[in-house]
């Protein structure tokens, strides 16, 4: 725990050819909470595929690492600074204390409920917040904020590039499961939405339980839940993840298994080799002695366009400097081999999903074929026709 | 430490017996090719365009260059962190150098007695003695270092980092970084007019060239690529090569299968030719009346006219091609 816990600084030097700017320091903050179930080592243990492997901070500093000789080009100092408190209240006493020493990008490493408070909390104000990891699609639509950005893809990205990827391989009709938390239903829903726009069939959608009581036979038991009409794959959607891994191979029939088990759409992954990934993965395993996924990319790439928006600006005023990161001439590079940038309509980062399996990553979405007026990214999750984000 | 003694020593034998052997080997017409996937060195007949043999080299082959003296061909093996040195004459790996993890891009010394290796996850550049075979300096550079290129005078060695988007420029008699220069998303690799008064690098992300001026080390211009029917997105520069009168540069396009010629002095696109799949190595023969580009994803290497601007022929290769070089 003591890494978490470092500040990282990096010095600026005095070998400077790029245009001069004076001495600065641009501090970032990265609000987590004290305990968040989501990254339960017990949990983490099982390595399914619906979590992600480690605490996000690790992604920010590797990130900050990368910025150290761009920063001495320009005379800047690029600093992250960690907060920790107990809720969504305590958070928003942890920013204002940053906010008041000068800190005006903030990643925030929470679930959707904590990142929706902390944003309309601070509607308004200058500062940018950036969501690395809540994939709620309502954060993007009725929730969304102008001073609230998003690097994590929502649920509506992951369930269209599913969908996509289903089209392509014409398996057309889909048996969905759905687990009894509140999450489950989000993921089950965006399925469903993406389901009826790329024209899959949706064979039937039953609620699972994880429970070995005999009278819930038909509902814990991965055999029953997958009889009656055939179909071509089975969506399994659970946000925990536990009922989802014993679903492959447990099917009554020979069926791919996909959405949170099997192959799922990620943000990241750490068998993918493309775009200079390697070394990328070998910085965070190198940084947190784990391997690398979709929040530590988030933030990680949070991070990155702060400063691809100094750099560019050549300044580190806020308002330079946010309006660059949401504009539209910004050009991010996650690694994924396209030109990122974040969708005006709604701040999301538009980016390519993978598809992938344990250990492989099978597809990259959007797929060859799904095409886009301005952007091919844009056939995933909310394209502007889509919002019903007003700022 | 003993068997590397021992090794030490039958490396050494085969140095002076290489060093007393006539040469013989030059200018044989032969074409290599580097396959990524193959661990091999696909040799082609220079008339024929026939695969006349594969030359087995170290893991994922990539960047090759001649030797200053053109008797051997140096390979590098990245995913086993050397170079292997072939000889030309009998198309063999003669001894393997080792140079550090995940080396992609290297450069020869002007005189020939070093070269330089980019260091991919350990974010170095090292200097290699040719004659030695031993690593004698290594410099700290920004994370990735990728493209590397020594300045026509030798007194600067220019390196791109991918992920700071700069390109580090060090003096070669101190090895201190001497400018850090901010150029486009994810610069690549490098050209250089002969009396190295610009310094060209491919911005693969940013789908452009910078020009580096040789003297400030600022950049001075700018080249961006708009081949018809292909977004800005799927336009990705790699490859780069200029002929030896610093008239004209070819780059390679990625994505977006074509090359792009341009005139240097007015820095103005002449041309966009379609070649294959992921089109990045790009190598011109002697006479420079051929372009040979390594189409990455198609596994061919087209053989372009620079008369005509015309695709000759495409022939098949290895693997996942990267780089030509042509021994004619």
């Amino acid at each position: 725990m003591r890494g978490l816990c470092k500040l990282f600084v990096v010095l600026a030097a005095a070998v400077v050819s790029a245009a001069a700017m004076a001495a600065d320091t641009l501090t970032l903050g990265f609000l987590a909470l004290e305990r968040d179930a989501r990254y339960d080592d017990k949990r983490l243990h099982f390595r399914n595929l619906a979590q992600p492997l480690g605490v996000p901070l690790a992604g920010a500093e590797v990130a900050m690492r990368e910025s150290r000789f761009v920063g001495q080009a320009l005379g800047v100092s690029f600093a992250l600074e960690p907060a920790r408190a107990a809720d969504a209240a305590g958070l928003l006493v942890e920013l204002e204390r940053l906010h008041a020493a000068g800190v005006r990008f903030f990643l925030v490493d929470a679930p959707g409920p904590v990142v929706a408070e902390l944003a309309r909390a601070t509607r308004g104000r200058a500062l940018r917040l950036f969501n690395v990891s809540a994939p709620d699609d309502a954060l993007r639509q009725e929730m969304c904020q102008p001073q609230l950005l998003h690097t994590l893809p929502n649920h509506a990205m992951q369930a269209d590039a599913l969908a996509q990827y289903l089209v392509s391989k014409k398996w057309r009709s889909v048996l969905l499961l759905e687990g009894p938390l509140a999450e489950d239903k989000l993921i089950a829903d965006a399925f469903a939405q993406a389901a009826q726009r790329f024209g899959l069939k949706l064979v039937d959608r039953r609620a699972f339980v994880l429970s070995n009581d005999p009278r819930q036979r038909d509902q814990g038991n991965v055999a029953l839940l997958t009889t009656g009409p055939d179909y071509d794959a089975v969506f399994v959607a659970d946000s925990d993840g536990e009922f989802a891994r014993s679903v492959p191979y447990r099917t009554i029939r020979p069926r791919p298994v996909v959405g949170s088990e099997g192959l799922v759409a990620a943000a990241w992954h750490w068998s993918w080799e493309r775009h200079g990934a390697p070394q990328l993965n070998g910085r965070l395993e190198r940084q947190a002695k784990r391997r690398m996924a979709d929040p530590d990319w988030a933030a990680w790439i949070a991070v990155k366009a702060v400063v691809e928006a100094v750099v560019r600006t050549e300044s580190t005023d806020f308002e330079t400097v946010a309006a660059y990161v949401g504009g539209g001439e910004i050009i991010l590079d996650g690694f994924k081999g396209n030109r990122l940038s974040f969708r005006p309509w709604d701040n999301q980062l538009r980016q390519p999903m993978l598809l992938a399996t344990h250990n492989a990553v099978i597809e990259r979405a959007p797929i060859q074929g799904f095409l886009h007026q301005h952007n091919n990214m844009d056939t995933l999750g909310f394209d502007r026709r889509d919002s019903r984000c007003s700022f | 430490m003993k068997p590397k003694t021992v090794r030490t020593a039958l490396v050494a034998t085969l140095v002076l017996s290489l060093a007393l052997a006539p040469a013989i080997a030059r200018d044989t017409g032969l074409i290599f090719v580097s396959s990524e996937n193959d661990n091999a060195v696909t040799v082609l007949d220079g008339k024929s365009y026939e695969v006349v043999k594969a030359i087995p080299t170290g893991e994922r082959p990539r960047d090759m260059k001649l030797s200053p003296d053109r008797e051997q061909l140096y390979v590098i093996a990245s995913n086993d962190g050397r170079v292997d040195v072939i000889d030309i004459a009998t198309l063999a790996v003669t001894h393997s150098i080792d140079v550090g993890d995940d080396p992609e891009m290297f450069d020869f010394s002007k005189d020939g007695s070093r070269f330089y290796v980019s260091n991919e996850d350990d974010a170095l550049v090292s200097a290699i003695d040719v004659a030695s075979r031993e690593v004698v300096a290594e410099i700290e550079v920004g994370e990735e270092p990728e493209g590397i290129m020594m300045s026509p005078d030798g007194r600067h060695l220019y390196v791109t980092s991918e992920v700071a988007n700069m390109v580090h420029v060090i003096d070669t008699a101190s090895h201190e970084i001497v400018a850090n220069v901010v150029v486009g998303n994810r610069p690549r690799r490098f050209a250089a007019t002969p009396d190295g008064a610009e310094v060209w690098v491919t911005n693969e992300l940013g789908g452009s060239v910078s020009i580096l001026d040789g003297a400030t080390h600022e950049v001075k211009g700018t080249v961006t690529f708009e081949p018809r029917g292909f977004r800005a997105d799927e336009v990705t520069p790699v490859g780069i090569t200029m002929t030896r009168d610093g008239k004209t540069a070819y780059v390679t396009l990625g994505r977006a299968n074509h090359f792009a010629v341009v005139d240097v002095a007015s820095r103005e696109v002449r041309d966009y030719v379609l070649v294959g799949s992921r089109a990045w190595g790009a190598a011109l023969n002697r006479d420079e009346t051929l372009l040979f580009v390594a189409n990455g994803l198609s596994d061919d290497v087209s053989i372009v006219d620079t008369r005509t601007n015309k695709v000759l022929r495409s022939v098949p290769v290895g693997r996942v091609p990267h780089t030509v070089v042509i021994d004619d």
